[in-house]
């Protein structure tokens, strides 16, 4: 089953059009990655699917729920780690669980066990009673991850929550949350420009400039595209897309 | 909306709110002591100078602490909406935000739970407020204490929904200060709080209808008759509408397809 479907989203700011009739699919238990770089839109399309804006045309639902008629239904079954923290940083890392586990209404006896094995889970025993202001970067993305995976979502979006991380943190923290997809066949759309966060096996979409330019998994399009590795397929891409776009100008 | 969780998320946000401001003492005591220099000094000092002739709800010639004691609960009320309209887009800016308005409820239930959250922090301070006037000779009728905790919440709800209509409107933290000079001020000192309005219309018509086109003026009155067993129906009318005109067009302004958020989201961008 499709944990979302995006469907010809557009979006602008102003004059701007941010994104340009954007559709991709994350089935569940799959991880999913859209590569972009600055300013691609993928922000922007985050904020579509986690309802904070609103699609100015296409459609977006989540396990089958419109995002538009079933807003509520739909926002139950996501978990969102966003771009910059989002932690309540004068809290307690119990504390902002806590106030999670009541945004989603979650009993505070079913919260108090969630909560334990979270945090056994994503190994943050050391530090649950500290303070967020005191965590180090890598401690902050792991909270904030428990935190989205606590109401157990059907589908959890990451915008780029690697950024500002050290590279050991970084490869640690994309193999947590590949496990865990896998183990609790959460579907996974994971938003970054670093390109070793991808393996062969993903699925990946490439924006571009508010437009999809390739899709498909990152073996197949190595082989197309005819590229040693995600970086290059990245670059090669692009230029082809920025390349066609300067002779037949801008996509509707 | 499911009732129970509907509660649950009421109750983490006033727990949050409670947990900010236990965390954050300075705040509880500079809360404190804006209110108390009011009553204790700048009152003192104009004892002397304002007559206050008997108005109701008073029924007896009272001194200036007393007439001023609601408007300085009013303050109270008045600054912890504006200081929940600094925290709304503080927690925008830092993202938390966020993860308010991404809970699957819907936005208008949120803002109200925010609102909520932020009156009891208010009434709470006003008790203490009460608590320590008692002890500066202000004793209004027992019965006055517990009558003013609806009107102190009706007070609270309209400048906690003034707060957040303004957060919807205010792009960055920094234009904040220009809240402070164009809303607090003039709301404040253009009101019953401080001299009784018989009092503006022998210096100024002018300024004694601002004064009365106030909403502040009308929930100190709220506050004033409460504080004293009495009940004024207009004030409770105008306040009323008030809190509804302010917290309907606080939802549009956090509406995603009608409202400025998009704007003013950080990470607003491509």
């Amino acid at each position: 089953m499709a944990a979302l479907s995006v469907d010809s989203v557009r979006y602008s700011y102003k004059q701007v059009d941010a994104l340009r009739g954007v559709s991709l699919q994350v089935d569940s238990g799959r991880f999913v990655a859209l590569l972009g770089a600055n300013g691609a839109g993928k922000t922007t399309l985050f904020s579509i699917i986690s309802g904070l804006y609103r699609a100015h045309s296409g459609s977006v639902s989540i396990m089958g729920h419109s995002l538009e008629s079933e807003t509520l239904k739909a926002l139950a079954a996501i978990g969102v780690v966003f771009q910059k923290s989002t932690l309540d940083m004068d809290l307690t890392v119990l504390q902002n669980l806590r106030y999670a586990a009541d945004l989603q209404g979650i009993s505070r006896k079913d919260s108090r066990q969630r909560i334990d094995s979270s945090i056994e889970l994503h190994n943050m025993q050391s530090y649950s009673t500290r303070k967020v202001g005191a965590l180090s970067g890598g401690q902050k993305r792991r909270v904030e991850l428990a935190r989205a995976l606590l109401h157990k979502p059907s589908l959890l979006l990451l915008d780029e929550p690697t950024v500002g991380l050290d590279l050991n943190s970084r490869q640690e923290f994309v193999s947590h949350v590949k496990s865990l997809c896998h183990s609790q066949q959460t579907g996974v759309l994971w938003a970054t420009h670093l390109m070793e966060e991808v393996t062969t096996d993903d699925q990946i979409y490439l924006l571009n400039s508010g437009n999809i330019i390739a899709d498909g998994t990152t073996a197949s399009l190595l082989e197309k595209y005819q590229q040693p590795d995600v970086a290059a397929l990245f670059n090669e891409v692009n230029k082809q897309y920025t390349d066609d776009r300067n002779v037949h100008g801008e996509p509707s | 909306m499911n009732l129970s969780h509907a509660l649950r998320c009421l109750r983490g946000v006033a727990v949050r709110e409670a947990l900010r401001f236990i965390g954050q003492r300075g705040r509880f005591f500079s809360a404190l002591v804006r209110p108390l220099v009011w009553l204790f000094i700048f009152a003192a000092g104009f004892r002397s100078v304002l007559g206050i002739s008997i108005i109701p709800p008073y029924e007896t010639y009272i001194l200036y602490e007393e007439y001023i004691t609601p408007g300085l609960l009013g303050m109270i009320m008045l600054f912890n909406g504006m200081q929940s309209s600094l925290s709304m887009v503080y927690d925008r800016e830092m993202g938390s935000m966020s993860v308010l308005l991404t809970t699957p409820l819907p936005r208008w239930y949120l803002l109200l739970c925010k609102l909520l959250a932020g009156v009891f922090v208010a009434v709470l301070q006003s008790c203490v407020f009460l608590a320590i006037a008692w002890f500066w000779d202000i004793r209004p009728p027992l019965a006055g204490y517990l009558a003013v905790l609806p009107a102190l919440v009706c007070a609270g709800l309209m400048l906690g929904a003034l707060g957040l209509l303004l957060s919807s409107l205010i792009k960055q933290l920094e234009n904040f200060a220009g809240v402070m000079n164009f809303v607090i001020f003039p709301m404040f000192f253009a009101s019953s709080a401080l001299y009784p309005l018989w009092k503006m219309q022998e210096s100024s018509l002018l300024l004694y209808w601002i004064c009365t086109l106030n909403p502040f003026t009308h929930a100190v009155e709220l506050i004033r008759f409460a504080l004293y067993g009495k009940f004024s129906p207009l004030a409770l009318v105008v306040v009323s509408l008030c809190t509804l005109a302010f917290l309907t067009a606080a939802v549009i302004g956090y509406d995603p397809a009608r409202g400025f958020l998009p704007k003013k989201m950080s990470g607003a961008k491509p």
